[in-house]
């Protein structure tokens, strides 16, 4: 094992920014911060898809938020291939559809709320996706 | 003022999902990587998410009600199920493949690269199949939301619709 490009400062603001962001989503709209459950009813939901549009025009607007302060935009590297890309993103739209939520839903706000059903989907994805990692990386060697 | 707060919100997501590294794949997929390339930032973000939220709800949702809804809007489905674990494990091995999960991705589309708008586009697509299985096939086959709720045609994790809503529970 080694570990590499360590950065707890950041990633602890970061993830402080993120919850500070769910906290206030309940505070003012009295609604889980979940990413999937928003983008889905966002483009099908029948009523109310206004404020999901508003946060999801939040969230994109992000990033030129970092760049405004930091005078560079944030680092994305993709080591997956085009094809596990579309695969990946297909599986990742089925699977949350199924396991109603992802990372943000189940990950963070599920488990602030101490559900035990969020809890067994982090468990399982946080698993697969190790597993996956392993399989691609070292089984594969992509 | 609702949504300017709305999109204020989404701001201050995007703005943390991108200094905690959430939206770069690398960096996600050598968190998962312990074998090799370990980068342990990602439990400081899940961590930092986890103590703000648990604490914040513990306030918020100690009051009578949001400011601008009639009533807290939370997940009543309480079983743990096969579509739970099924979805989850396979939402895994998606995230693991790309190194994209939906909450990374959203606020990445911003930088307009075109590998997260090529996952975005298959994110999508998933969704769309999940829903197009949900109309055309039985209900053993439907996504939570949309078997118990009918008719529901709401994303995960979204409120019931009104006349089927359970009354307001914000004690």
């Amino acid at each position: 094992m080694e570990i590499v490009n360590f950065t707890p400062l950041a990633s602890l603001l970061g993830g402080s920014l993120i919850g500070l962001a769910a906290v206030l989503l309940m505070l003012v709209l009295g609604r889980i911060m979940g990413a999937t459950g928003i983008l889905a009813a966002a483009i099908w939901g029948e009523d109310d898809r206004s404020w999901r549009w508003a946060i999801l025009a939040g969230m994109i607007s992000g990033p030129a938020l970092f760049l405004m302060l930091t005078g560079g935009w944030p680092e994305i590297t993709v080591p997956s291939s085009t094809p596990m890309l579309v695969i990946g993103g297909l599986l990742v739209g089925l699977g949350v559809s199924y396991g109603s939520g992802c990372t943000s839903g189940h990950g963070v706000c599920g488990l602030a709320r101490l559900s035990p059903r969020s809890l067994a989907a982090t468990l399982t994805f946080m698993l697969t996706t190790g597993l996956t990692v392993y399989v691609t990386r070292h089984v594969m060697g992509v | 003022m609702r949504l300017l707060l709305t999109y204020l919100i989404g701001l201050i997501f995007g703005l943390g999902i991108s200094i905690s590294g959430m939206a770069n794949p690398e960096k996600v997929l050598n968190f998962f990587d312990i074998a090799g390339t370990w980068d342990p930032s990602l439990a400081f973000v899940m961590g930092g998410a986890l103590v703000v939220t648990f604490f914040g709800y513990r306030w918020v949702l100690g009051r009578p009600g949001p400011s601008f809804d009639q009533m807290f809007h939370l997940p009543q489905n309480r079983s743990i199920d096969l579509k739970l674990l099924g979805g989850s494990a396979v939402f895994g091995v998606g995230w693991g493949m790309s190194g994209f999960c939906p909450g990374g991705a959203l606020p990445a589309i911003g930088t307009g690269r075109s590998e997260v708008l090529i996952f975005a586009a298959a994110l999508i697509g998933g969704m769309a199949l999940a829903r197009f299985i949900n109309t055309h096939m039985s209900v053993r086959f439907q996504t939570p939301n949309y078997a118990e709720h009918k008719p529901a045609p709401h994303g995960p994790l979204t409120h019931l619709p009104r006349d089927v809503a359970p009354e307001a529970d914000n004690t």
